[in-house]
């Protein structure tokens, strides 16, 4: 038994280069239940971030009483991390569940039968539809549902009601990755494998915290720097993580200032002539551009901007550019931050200069946040078309509406889709009057939350809410409809490397909840949206047919599914698309041929001008000739627009802990990791806290332009000058204690906890991902703290350490306090089979 | 010659479009990528009126002997909401259109005269007049359906 809590990672297994990384099945079982005594074990994959670990949920009596982690899938070997161990089921099974729809009645949400929820839904939309058309409806979906559901509203959207105002929140987590992945290689796809971890030679982590956004990941990765032929590792990162810790170079530059690095690493691989010229030539255009771009950025101008010695630019570069294999990941301190897609894309940039992508350890992976942001982008959920299909080319718009058999004048296909920042924007303008937001909780997660608040609350503006419990979002609808969730509805979903796994309905759904898809396909037949020949728009009966139908929706696309069938992933391991009949067992990694999807005809995007997102548009795409080339793209460096001043004199970042997920919607209802990361804190440098007069623990107010927070400080290792706030803080539980009947109404808690409060209302000009990463605050002590800040002690949350020799005497230690360790104890051990020996098959 | 005058009316152009961005960014604060970009956008309009300098200091700017009715008018105020938004966007795009087809002049004069500095600058200056173009152009096309259709 190994504590989960506190060994986040679990034991070491260390294999070396092209090894197998060894099997170890992780299991976690509810309290007095033997796993030999279990009725039946559903198969399923974790929904609690991105990396699809595959596992098996036990079943007794009607109710999930444990996990287990699978043996044979290629993406965890059997391990599970603490959210797949803790927060999965427990997750589901808690009593505060919805488990009836809820309407507005006087002002108040009072239940009601799912006839009287869903007409007043088709009456406010069909009565909008006749009065103001389609523009007036917007749908703000997740990254948490699955391929199935997804693909039905985007249908729904798409060819039912018509509007281009439909987006997830993957807006927020993933936006940056697809877009810079069409922006280079012309569509989404990952082009990596996880494999390529086995394989490398050196591993370079943009802004990205691996250690806590994928436990598991990190695991694989922990085992190779274990192992015999240890890779080097570079981390670009503001904050002293786990991954910093392993690191032979950490850049630790300033938030706001990732393109200059980039370009400087580029630059540097240009003048040494670390580039793989025939691969150039023959695969890539845009080299002089790029070129140009660059030049400037010598890594002593760009050291003296990013706040780091120039030697590590060139000592990273020299890695990069000596090392024959190696992997770049890519995560949100690239993607929240400013100038995301030119940033994300100078990362591609370095690997096409290589030619380095395609081959074992020689690869790219651009991440996703959530555990199914990439069927949101397949299916076109985010306002895409589905297919990864181009709006801009006619013949593909055509396709779908042979597909669908509609009118292709119906599908929205005048501009890039409307994001989520601005359908928000069109709601606070009253046009939008229609917003259907499910399994997504924006009163939490947005930016600039007052605003988003008082959006929500306008009276004029109709808001559906379809989710697991009542989110502060759900607090504010109209409607709320109880979701089915993990394990209680049957679906497919793909993680990070295009690993699809299937998840079975495992128990019932609590009272009356109705899984995400039977909601849509209600609403739908209800509004009777019909094909050309009068036929249901969507007569699927099931989760299979809605596969089946999307199957047919992907042929001879990147995204291929059709080769993949519910049996096919059923038992063994998930299956990478693209998988058709050749190859049958799916595709490893993309691009080992050099060849790109830019021909015109199929490419699904024409680019956008990387600073301002101007559409590259036909003629422009055309006149380049990539044809299956990747396209090089680049942009100049510009200062973030909310640099440090006078008034608010640091600059402000927020992220996530390895023990919450999100909004804490689920995470949060788990014992073990609630104990483990309870409450709000915000970080600070040992540097900074000494100046403000500041000690471990003190309550502190960080103000910005837009709001403020009132929290405990922690005195830990962030970078000086940055101040540093976890975003799953909102107000569900404000009141203290956890139970059913126990919280308190998001609206009447104080609004000083939600990282949000503060950030700014800005987004990246391409993938129009919010900038999260970037804002001026000040901060000033409130009270005394008469405990450490409950920030855990195992992430890169730690407390700094102290060097009591450096403080001067008579002055008190900033980090003094006594921190104790963040444990689980007995509630959070956890089996541990290694090799998978002991496990009972 | 008449360059000079030329050059004169594409220095005015471009710090008259440089205040119009500026002024835009100002009265559309509500819509944080017009405000941001604008701001950068009128950012590259005092950068080309710079690039120009060298060529002015060669062939001068004759202000005092333009023809009648040369320049064109920046925006005085910025217009509300969103079908406001729209046309002062539309203005923009009139305003960067005369930039656009005036480096297109100069650059025709630089061929003749064989000036490769001239035609650098006029190079490196119109390609950024087209991305400016193309940002109004998509954000236009993005606004228009909602602006005519549902805005109230
Ligand atoms: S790494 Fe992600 S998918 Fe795997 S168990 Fe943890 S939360 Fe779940």
């Amino acid at each position: 038994m190994v504590d989960r809590i506190a060994e986040i990672w679990g034991t070491r297994t260390p294999y070396g280069k092209d090894g197998q990384w060894p099997v170890r099945v992780d299991r976690k079982m509810a309290d007095g239940v033997d796993a030999d005594t279990v009725d039946r074990w559903f198969q399923s994959a974790c929904l609690l971030c991105s990396n699809g670990c595959a596992c098996d949920i036990a079943v007794k009596d009607g109710a999930m009483v444990g996990i287990r982690g699978r043996a044979d899938d290629r993406v965890n070997h059997g391990r599970l991390g603490p959210k797949g161990l803790f927060g999965s089921w427990q997750g589901m099974s808690h009593p505060d569940r919805l488990t009836s729809p809820l309407i507005r009645r006087n002002g108040k949400l009072q239940e009601c039968s799912w006839d009287e929820a869903m007409e007043r839904v088709v009456e406010r939309s069909r009565s909008l539809l006749t009065e103001k058309g389609p523009l007036s409806h917007g749908f703000y979906t997740s990254g948490q549902l699955f391929l199935e559901e997804y693909y039905a509203l985007a249908v729904i959207g798409k060819a039912g009601v018509g509007t281009p105002h439909m987006d997830g929140n993957t807006r927020l987590c993933t936006a940056t990755a697809a877009s810079s992945l069409k922006e280079s290689f012309g569509a989404d796809g990952q082009p990596g494998s996880y494999r390529d971890i086995d394989s490398c030679e050196a591993l370079f982590l943009f802004g990205h915290n691996m250690a806590e956004t994928q436990t598991v990941l990190w695991s694989r990765v922990l085992d190779r720097l274990a192992g015999p032929d240890r890779p080097a590792l570079v981390c670009v990162d503001p904050r002293d993580t786990d991954v910093a810790r392993h690191a032979d170079v950490h850049l630790a530059i300033n938030p706001g200032t990732n393109l200059a690095l980039m370009n400087s690493l580029v630059r540097e691989l240009l003048h040494n002539g670390w580039v793989d010229e025939d691969y150039v030539r023959a695969h890539t255009v845009g080299l002089e551009e790029l070129a140009s771009v660059v030049e400037q950025w010598t890594p002593e101008a760009a050291g003296s901007l990013c706040g780091v010695d120039p030697g590590l630019i060139r000592e990273a570069a020299r890695i990069f550019g000596t090392t024959d294999r190696v992997l770049s990941t890519v995560l949100q301190g690239f993607y929240q931050s400013s100038q995301a897609t030119a940033s994300a894309c100078q990362v591609n940039n370095l690997h096409l200069l290589r030619g380095m992508l395609g081959n074992p350890g020689r690869g790219l992976l651009q991440m996703n946040g959530q555990p199914t942001a990439q069927n949101n982008r397949e299916c076109g959920a985010d306002g895409d078309l589905p297919g990864f299909r181009n709006w801009a080319n006619p013949e593909h718009v055509q396709q779908l509406a042979s597909l669908w058999n509609v009118d292709p004048l119906v599908i929205p296909h005048w501009a890039d889709p409307t994001h989520a920042m601005q359908i928000f924007r069109y709601a606070e303008q009253g046009s939008v009057k229609f917003l259907w937001i499910s399994a997504t909780n924006p009163a939490v997660s947005l930016p600039q939350l007052s605003r988003i608040r008082n959006i929500l609350a306008k009276p004029e503006l109709f808001v559906v809410v379809q989710d697991l419990y009542l989110t502060e979002t759900a607090e504010v609808a109209d409607v709320v409809l109880p979701a089915a969730g993990w394990g209680e509805k049957t679906g497919t979903f793909t993680n990070v490397d295009r690993t699809v796994h299937l998840s079975d309905k495992a128990v019932e759904p609590p009272g009356e909840a109705r899984s995400d898809l039977d909601i849509f396909l209600d609403y739908s037949r209800r509004m009777g949206f019909t094909t050309l020949d009068g036929s249901p728009l969507l007569d699927w009966s099931g989760p299979e047919d809605a596969f089946e139908a999307w199957k047919e929706c992907s042929r001879g696309r990147p995204c291929d599914y059709t080769g993949i069938t519910y049996q096919l992933l059923r038992g063994g391991s998930g299956i990478q698309w693209p998988c058709t009949d050749s190859p049958p067992s799916g595709t490893e990694r993309l691009y080992s041929d050099g060849t790109f999807p830019t021909e015109p005809s199929y490419c699904e995007s024409y680019g956008h001008d990387l600073l301002t997102g101007a559409n590259v548009g036909p003629v422009a795409f055309k006149a380049m000739a990539p044809s299956g080339r990747a396209i090089l793209k680049a942009a100049d460096y510009s200062p973030p627009h909310e640099m440090p001043d006078e008034e608010y004199p640091l600059r402000y970042t927020t992220g996530r802990t390895a023990y919450q997920f999100h909004t804490r919607t689920k995470t949060g209802r788990s014992r073990q990791l609630r104990a483990a990361a309870p409450s709000a804190w915000v970080e600070m440098s040992v540097s900074d806290a000494e100046a403000a007069g500041l000690a471990e623990g003190d309550i502190v107010r960080v103000v910005s332009r837009r709001g403020e927070l009132q929290v405990p400080l922690r005195i830990g290792d962030v970078r000086a000058g940055t101040v540093f706030a976890p975003f799953h803080y909102g107000y569900w539980d404000a009141a203290a204690g956890l139970g059913a009947g126990s919280t308190v109404s998001a609206s009447s808690a104080p609004h000083t906890t939600a990282a949000n409060e503060l950030t700014i209302t800005e987004w990246d000009p391409v993938s129009k991902q919010p900038v999260f990463k970037n804002a001026a605050v000040r901060i000033e002590k409130i009270s005394d703290g008469d405990r450490p800040a409950p920030a855990p002690t195992t992430t890169a949350s730690r407390p700094a350490v102290v060097d009591h020799q450096a403080v001067p005497p008579g002055r008190a230690v900033p980090g003094e306090r006594a921190v104790p360790p963040t444990l689980g104890g007995a509630d959070a051990e956890a089996e541990e089979f290694i090799g998978g020996e002991g496990e009972p098959a | 010659m008449n360059l000079s005058v030329y050059l004169g009316l594409l220095h005015k152009a471009e710090q008259t479009l440089a205040d119009s961005f500026r002024q835009v960014a100002k009265g559309h604060g509500e819509e944080p990528d017009v405000h941001f970009l604008c701001q950068t956008l009128a950012k590259q309009c005092d950068e080309h009126q710079r690039a120009l300098q060298p060529l002015v200091d060669r062939y001068g700017e004759t202000p005092e002997a333009e023809p009648e009715r040369l320049h064109a008018e920046g925006l005085s105020e910025t217009r509300q909401g969103p079908v406001g938004l729209l046309r002062d966007l539309q203005d923009l795009y009139l305003l960067a259109s005369l930039v656009d087809i005036t480096w297109g002049m100069v650059k025709q004069a630089g061929q003749a005269l064989r000036d490769s500095e001239m035609l650098a600058v006029v190079d490196q200056c119109d390609k950024q007049t087209a991305v400016q173009l193309a940002w109004l152009q998509s954000r236009m096309r993005q606004a228009a359906p909602q602006a005519l259709l549902v805005a109230e």
